[in-house]
C-alpha cells in the first residue's frame, strides 16, 4: 500500500512543492512591497487616489481568482501577443490580487492609529516624514502583521489554482504519480492525503503565529 | 467580438450559472449550520466537542478547497464511501443529472467543510464582541441558557458577525469556480470546453466574466444593504 511513496515519487513531489513555494514566495514578496506602497497612497486623504484604489480593489474582488487566472493566461497571450507561462501568469495574478488586498489592510491599520498620535508627534516637533517613520508605521505594522498573515495563508492556498491553468506544481505532480500507479487502489488516498497534510504543515504554523501575535499585541 | 456567438451560447451559460447558484446555496446553508454548531459548542462550554471543532476549523482553514475536493471525489470512494448515498445529500442530489450526483455531493460537502470553518470564525467574532455583562444580565433575568442565547446574545452577535458572514458568502460563491476539477459543468468548465471546441477565447472570457458578475454583484449589494439594516436594528 505504501510502496507509492518511494524515493522517485517523493523527489518529484518535492519538485512540485518547489514550484508551489516559488509562486507563493515571489507573489508574497511583491505583495508585501506593493501592498505597503499602495496602502500608504490610499490613506493619503486624496479622494481621487482613494477612489481609484477602492475601485481597483472592488474590481479584483468581485471575480473569482480562477477567472482572473484565465483572463491573464488565455487573454494576455492573445491581446498582447506574447506567451505567458502558467507560472508567470499565476505570479502576476496573485501579486496584483495580493497587493490590492494588502493595500486595504494597510489602509485600515493606518487609519486605526489614533489622531492624537499624529498630534503628539507634531507637538514634539517631528516633521511628517519622521512622524511616519518613528511613530505611525511601527504601530501600524503591529496591527497589520496578524491580518497580513491570514492573507499570506490564503495566497499559499490559492497557489493550487495554478494547477488549473496547467502549471506542474504540487497537485499536478501528485496527479501524475496517481496515474502512474493506477493499479493501486489506495494511490489517491495516500497522495491526496499527503498533499493535504503538506499544505496544512505549511499554512498552520503561519496562522498559529498570527493568532499568537494577535493575542500578544491585541 | 462575435456577438452572434455570445447570444447563441447564453442559455448554456445560464444553465451553468444555475449550477453554481445551487452549489453556493447549499454550501452557504450547510456552512452556516456547521459554523453555528461550532460556536454553540463553545457557548455551552462543551470542552471535548469544542476542541474537536477547533481541530476541524484549523484543518479546513489551512488546506485548499481544491485538495479537499480531490480527496473527497477520488480518495473516499476507494474506501467505499459514496457521499451521494448518504442521507441529506441523496435528496439534494435529486436536483441534478444522475451522472453528476457523486461530484455534486462532493462539491457540497467540500464547500460546507471549507465554509463552515470561516463561518464559525465570523460568528465567534460576533459572540466575542458581546460584552460579558450581557451574558450575566440575561441569566440574572431568569433566562435559561438557551433563552439567553436566543433573546439576548444572538441578536447582538449576529449584527456584528453579519459583515463577516456576507464576506464569507461571497467568498464561497467565488470558491465554487474550483468545482470544474471534479467535472461539474459550472461556468469555468463550460468556458474551457467551449474554448477547446471553438477557440473563441475573447468571447468566452467575456461571458465567464459577465456570468460571475451577474451572480456576485447583485448579491454583494444586497448583502451590504442587509448589513446596514442589521447594524441599526
Amino acid at each position: 500500500m505504501l510502496e507509492i511513496l518511494n524515493v522517485n515519487s517523493l523527489t518529484r513531489l518535492g519538485e512540485g512543492l518547489f514550484i508551489t513555494l516559488e509562486i507563493s514566495f515571489v507573489s508574497i514578496v511583491i505583495t508585501s512591497f506593493g501592498g505597503l506602497l499602495l496602502g500608504i497612497l490610499m490613506s493619503l486623504k486624496n479622494s481621487y487616489i482613494y477612489a481609484i484604489c477602492r475601485f481597483g480593489l472592488e474590481f479584483v474582488r468581485v471575480m473569482p481568482l480562477l477567472v482572473w487566472l484565465f483572463i491573464v493566461y488565455f487573454g494576455f497571450s492573445r491581446w498582447l501577443g506574447f506567451d505567458l507561462s502558467s507560472v508567470a501568469a499565476s505570479i502576476i495574478v496573485f501579486s496584483i490580487w495580493g497587493s490590492l488586498e494588502m493595500m486595504d489592510l494597510v489602509r485600515s491599520s493606518l487609519q486605526s492609529i489614533a489622531k492624537h498620535q499624529y498630534e503628539s508627534a507634531a507637538a514634539l516637533g517631528l516633521n511628517s516624514l519622521q512622524t511616519y517613520a518613528y511613530i505611525i508605521i511601527p504601530q501600524a505594522l503591529r496591527r497589520l502583521t496578524p491580518l497580513s498573515m491570514n492573507l499570506l495563508t490564503r495566497m499559499i492556498k490559492s497557489t493550487t489554482f495554478a494547477y488549473l491553468i496547467g502549471a506542474v506544481e504540487l497537485v499536478k505532480v501528485g496527479q501524475q504519480i496517481i496515474e502512474f500507479h493506477n493499479q493501486n487502489d489506495f494511490a489517491p488516498f495516500i497522495i491526496y492525503g499527503l498533499i493535504f497534510m503538506l499544505y496544512f504543515i505549511i499554512c498552520y504554523p503561519v496562522s498559529l503565529y498570527a493568532r499568537n501575535l494577535e493575542k500578544k499585541w491585541g | 467580438m462575435d456577438f452572434h456567438f455570445i447570444l447563441t451560447h447564453i442559455p448554456a451559460f445560464v444553465e451553468a450559472a444555475w449550477l453554481t447558484l445551487k452549489l453556493s446555496f447549499w454550501g452557504v446553508i450547510f456552512s452556516l449550520l456547521i459554523g453555528f454548531f461550532c460556536v454553540l459548542m463553545h457557548f455551552f462550554k462543551l470542552k471535548f466537542m469544542g476542541n474537536l471543532c477547533q481541530i476541524y476549523i484549523e484543518f479546513s482553514r489551512n488546506t485548499p478547497l481544491l485538495i479537499q475536493l480531490f480527496f473527497l471525489y477520488y480518495a473516499l470512494p476507494k474506501l467505499g464511501l459514496h457521499l451521494e448515498n448518504i442521507f441529506p445529500l441523496n435528496l439534494l442530489c435529486l436536483s441534478v443529472d444522475e451522472s453528476l450526483r457523486p461530484a455534486f455531493a462532493c462539491a457540497i460537502v467540500g464547500l460546507s467543510f471549507l465554509g463552515g470553518a470561516y463561518m464559525a470564525e465570523a460568528l465567534r467574532a460576533g459572540f466575542e464582541s458581546v460584552k460579558k455583562q450581557q451574558f450575566e444580565a440575561g441569566l440574572s433575568l431568569g433566562f435559561t441558557a438557551f433563552g439567553n442565547l436566543r433573546y439576548v446574545i444572538l441578536p447582538q452577535a449576529l449584527a456584528v458577525a453579519m459583515s463577516g458572514i456576507s464576506a464569507n458568502i461571497i467568498f464561497l460563491i467565488k470558491e465554487t469556480s474550483v468545482v470544474s476539477i471534479i467535472a461539474l459543468p459550472d461556468l469555468v468548465t463550460l468556458m474551457k470546453s467551449l474554448n477547446s471546441l471553438t477557440y473563441k477565447t475573447d468571447e468566452l472570457l467575456f461571458m465567464l466574466f459577465m456570468g460571475y458578475l451577474c451572480i456576485i454583484l447583485p448579491l454583494s449589494l444586497m448583502l451590504s444593504w442587509l448589513e446596514k439594516r442589521l447594524r441599526y436594528a
